[in-house]
């Protein structure tokens, strides 16, 4: 039969060793059966390890606007302030074949020797929300190993939000002519991230108009948001300046952050975790039962939420306990 | 139109033959013999570390020093190359992009030792960078300081050597990665008037010269085998360039809007098998462009009949030469005038062609150009979409291919019959020669005299001057190759283009095949706990992509995900990608020569990162007593050029995948393709 699996080795792992890291995303991917025990017991043991000086960031925007060029001039800052860097790209799959073009690494330099730095890529698959059902996993893995975790992932408007209930940061990457993107903000069909970036600001008479647009944006944000002004930064990848700019917004939102309770808002966003693999499971019906997300978010509210599938086994046995006494109040009803 | 009454014969064109390997002691000598044969210019092939603008001991040099033409690193190598060659009578042709700036300095500098006045100097450089993003992959930089580049060559040229044509903007290499005339039309004009417009916003060409430059741009095309469309392709470029300079750029003279073009006739459309045929494709390929005397080549080069699987020899060569010849001189073509004309047939077909090319070409300008057209991924998109269909062609036997997917039955051919011998390979001592020499020229020259010239031409870049200055004074104070493009990596930065393949929409109209495929590939997915991952890239310089990405695109169809690394990878990047992103199976694409150096390498570096038990699939023009020098229990299979059943190669690849995890699968085995 198959080829029995490597084991799966902590210490190196937590020393971000490659080869043992890779073994781990492998583990973490893997959806048979028979690997699920030690895949669950992979993400508790990570979720113990996570790394307290971590950021995780979220790159989206548009598909064209350069997000892969601008993650590859990102790189070099993060690794010349010496931080180490996981990166996650996400590409959609076809609805068609299953099939994925991940295409994101040509995009990307890096030095192949350099130990810091870690790029996995992975398709959506037919997963709703943007990102893929084993991006969560994939980032406690690098959350115990890395300084800075960046999801890059396509976004477009309403049903893509899902990526701010997993990072700490969401930078929004818009170019100039990105009218519609910047509407939806506005208008508020769109939630508004903390970093805004206009890429390929070189195209300068366009970039200027646009302005005005993020300007507008800005307006509303910053009003809406308690403390955090909407960061605008103009970069262009292609010819590399506006970076450093961006990359202090970033380390500055993270700061805004530890100053307030990250841990509060990521032990929510783990919440939200639990919520979609028992959504995805029990579909609508199971959510239902339970009395809608709502309710299931505030019965996981005080949870201190180590390992989220044994969450879902809790709201599963909630679940099995709400039919059959569903079942039994509609055959003491159907006995009256 | 006007026409002529007398029945002077009319002038032949250039024979040129595209040449060049192992060094330029070798090349020099090939040079001399082809002249001798009758050859009335030359045409320069470099090796691929030249036209990347790497030195021949470069990491990523390695395994194609020499391989693909003649490896070009300073003066004396050109001095050597045009050793009893006088600069100022030989037309030259020199196929270089990323760094033509820096190779016509060389050309420069060694025809002004040569003795020879610079204004004479005669011949063309290719300098167009835009279809190399697009197709060929030897650029360097993006694409705003390469247009500064190729201006700065054009504007040089129109003041210093006005002869020389400082550009040749191709449509050859579109038509190889699948354009349809429609799309090479289109597409190449844009190029043109995108080249056009960044020389006339500067401000060292006088609006008066402006119509000179016009007359300076040259065109390079290609030939394919469906020749009555080709001819009128031909006819139309003619036409609507005649038109654009004219009312666009407001072109007075009717010789400066002259479309002046050379060609090499198709080589993607040469098999492998039954190789002899190839012949006649490259005959009626040659027709279309020389039978129109108002669309007629200026300069052609043939392909060799055994190009689809190795380096044509000194014999190959000559009897391409010899087809030119005897068209030339033998038949009666050059006493006739222009024989299509009042042709209803052929103008139906070139009005056709035409509003066509309008429309696309509009819509480009309107997009903002063959730039935005180009960053925005829209034509490279539409080229790979055309290439696909056009596989898909030649898979299901719509376009037959003579003894490739039709009359497939046939006696060995005598051509071949010593594989070994049926072409030229190039010794692999060539390139620790080639490093040595290398190493001595850096010896022997003056350290002060180049760094002061390399900071020269820094200094001149930022200062927005012509790069043409600096870089002869670089070519004659000793500076290398690698020397001088790294000076611009430094300040230009270097740039990866669009690939053009996620764009690419799955056709909704699968066939049995592919949904079979599909099916296989699901339950190995689930054997596998994760879907199906391959990684496919490009080690070395070649960038000969187009195999590689309707592989992707394929790949994807069937249900696959594929990781896209492109082009130009070290071996060691190819292993660490197949690591991070934990791949199932690897697939290496290889055009240029080099597997025997490169294969080994990428190997040795998946070992060292625990990776031997994953496969690796090839592709590449990889002769067969090549392959049982290669490790093949990990390289498990090895794809040519006339494996055109897509469907096959990714059934063959998914069963690799199987077998290299012990996992049977059930689904039936038919699915072998169509053929």
């Amino acid at each position: 039969m198959t080829v029995k699996p490597p084991d799966i080795k902590l210490d190196e792992i937590l020393k971000g060793e490659k080869v043992a890291v890779a073994q781990a995303l492998n583990l973490l991917e893997d959806k048979k059966p028979s690997s699920l025990a030690r895949r669950v017991k992979l993400v508790e043991t990570l979720s113990l390890n996570a790394k307290p000086e971590r950021h995780i960031i979220g790159i989206t925007g548009p598909p064209g606007v350069g997000k892969s060029t601008l993650l590859s001039r990102i790189i070099p800052v993060y690794r010349d302030q010496k931080k180490s860097i996981g990166i996650i790209t996400v590409d959609p799959s076809s609805k068609m074949s299953g099939g994925a073009l991940l295409g994101d690494r040509t995009r990307i330099s890096y030095d192949p020797k350099d130990a810091d730095i870690f790029i996995r890529s992975m398709a959506a698959g037919y997963h709703l929300g943007g990102l893929a059902w084993r991006t969560r996993q994939c980032l406690t893995l690098f959350e115990s190993i890395y300084d800075r975790i960046i999801i890059e992932t396509v976004g477009v408007g309403q049903s893509e939000t899902e990526i701010e209930d997993v990072v700490d940061t969401v930078v929004f990457v818009v170019q100039p002519g990105s009218g519609d993107v910047l509407q939806f903000m506005k208008a508020g069909i769109m939630e508004i991230p903390h970093i805004l970036v206009m890429n390929k600001a070189d195209r300068k008479t366009l970039a200027e108009k646009s302005k005005n647009d993020l300007e507008a944006v800005a307006s509303i944000a910053n009003t809406d948001m308690e403390e955090w002004n909407l960061a605008l930064t103009m970069t262009s990848a292609l010819e590399g300046w506006g970076v450093d700019a961006l990359v202090t917004a970033i380390e500055k939102h993270g700061l805004y952050l530890n100053e307030r309770n990250i841990s509060e808002k990521r032990r929510q966003n783990r919440i939200k975790w639990v919520h979609m693999i028992f959504r995805e499971r029990f579909g609508s019906f199971g959510v239902d039962m339970l009395g809608g997300e709502k309710n299931i978010l505030r019965l996981l509210k005080y949870a201190d939420i180590i390992n989220p599938f044994e969450e879902v086994q809790t709201l599963e046995k909630m679940l099995w306990k709400a039919i059959s006494d569903s079942r039994l109040a509609a055959s003491a009803s159907s006995a009256i | 139109m006007e026409k002529k009454v007398n029945q002077i014969k009319d002038k032949p064109w250039l024979m040129r033959t595209y040449s060049g390997y192992a060094s330029a002691k070798e090349s020099n000598n090939l040079y001399r013999g082809n002249m001798a044969k009758g050859q009335t210019g030359l045409s320069i092939a470099f090796d691929l570390p030249t036209q990347t603008g790497y030195d021949s001991d470069h990491i990523l040099a390695h395994g194609e020093v020499g391989k693909l033409g003649v490896p070009m690193r300073n003066y004396e190598d050109m001095e050597v190359l045009f050793d009893q060659i006088p600069m100022e009578k030989i037309n030259t042709s020199m196929t270089i992009n990323a760094p033509t700036a820096w190779v016509l300095a060389l050309y420069i500098a060694t025809a002004k030792k040569q003795g020879a006045d610079i204004s004479g100097l005669r011949g063309t450089i290719q300098n167009d960078i835009l279809k190399e993003y697009l197709s060929r992959g030897t650029y360097i930089f993006p694409p705003k300081p390469s247009m500064r580049l190729t201006a700065d060559v054009i504007s040089y040229a129109v003041n210093n050597i006005p002869k020389w044509n400082p550009i040749n903007i191709c449509s050859y290499h579109l038509q190889e990665s699948g354009a349809t005339p429609v799309q090479e039309l289109a597409y190449t004009l844009a190029n043109a008037m995108t080249v056009l417009d960044s020389v006339k916003e500067r401000d060292d060409v006088r609006p008066e010269d402006f119509p000179k430059v016009v007359g300076r741009i040259s065109f390079f095309l290609n030939a394919g085998i469906r020749f009555v469309e080709e001819i009128c392709k031909v006819r139309v470029f003619t036409k609507m360039w005649d038109r654009i300079c004219r009312d666009h750029y407001g072109v007075e003279d009717p010789k400066l809007r002259k479309f002046r073009y050379g060609v090499q006739v198709n080589s993607l459309g040469l098999t492998e098998r039954q190789p002899e045929n190839n012949i006649a494709r490259i005959i009626y390929e040659f027709l279309s462009v020389v039978l129109s005397k108002n669309a007629r080549a200026r300069s052609i080069q043939l392909p060799a009949w055994n190009e689809a699987f190795g380096l044509p020899r000194k014999w190959d060569q000559q009897w391409s030469l010899r087809l030119q010849q005897i068209m030339a001189f033998e038949t009666d073509l050059l006493e006739y005038d222009d024989i299509f004309e009042g042709s209803e047939v052929i103008s139906k077909k070139e009005k056709e062609l035409a509003e066509e090319a309008e429309a696309e070409l509009k819509m480009i300008m309107e997009m903002g150009g063959a730039i935005e057209a180009l960053e925005n991924g829209y034509m490279k998109r539409n080229l790979v979409k055309s290439n696909a269909k056009r596989l898909r062609e030649i898979e299901t036997g719509k376009r037959i291919v003579a003894g490739v997917n039709k009359f497939i039955e046939g006696e060995p051919s005598p051509l071949t019959e010593n594989t070994a011998q049926s072409f030229l390979t190039v010794d692999d001592a060539v390139e620790a020669q080639q490093i040595s020499s290398l190493k001595r020229f850096r010896k022997s020259r003056d350290p002060n005299k180049v760094t002061f010239a390399l900071d020269h031409l820094r200094e001149s870049i930022m200062a927005q001057e012509n790069i043409m200055v600096a870089s002869i004074k670089c070519a004659e104070a000793g500076v290398t190759t690698g020397e001088w493009a790294d000076t611009l990596r430094d300040v230009f930065g270097e740039y990866r283009a669009p690939t053009g393949i996620s764009g690419v929409l799955i056709g909704k109209l699968d066939n049995d095949n592919v949904l079979r495929l599909r099916a296989k590939i699901q339950q190995l997915n689930e054997a596998l706990g994760r879907n199906l991952k391959l990684l496919i890239g490009k080690p070395g310089l070649d960038g000969h992509s187009n195999g590689a990405e309707q592989i992707a695109v394929k790949a994807r169809e069937v249900g696959m995900e594929v990781v896209y690394e492109g082009i130009r990878l070290t071996p060691e990047k190819i292993a660490e990608s197949a690591l991070q992103e934990g791949v199932h199976v690897v697939g290496l694409s290889i055009l240029s020569g080099s597997h025997l150096s490169l294969v080994p390498e990428v190997i040795g570096c998946m070992k060292q990162r625990g990776l031997e038990s994953i496969p690796i699939v090839m592709g590449g023009i990889i002769p067969k007593q090549d392959i049982p020098k290669m490790d093949l229990n990990i390289i498990r299979r090895v794809y040519a050029p006339k494996d055109f059943d897509l469907n096959k190669i990714m059934n063959e690849i998914t069963d690799v995948v199987a077998h290299a995890n012990n996992i049977e699968l059930s689904v039936t085995e038919d699915n072998t393709g169509d053929s």
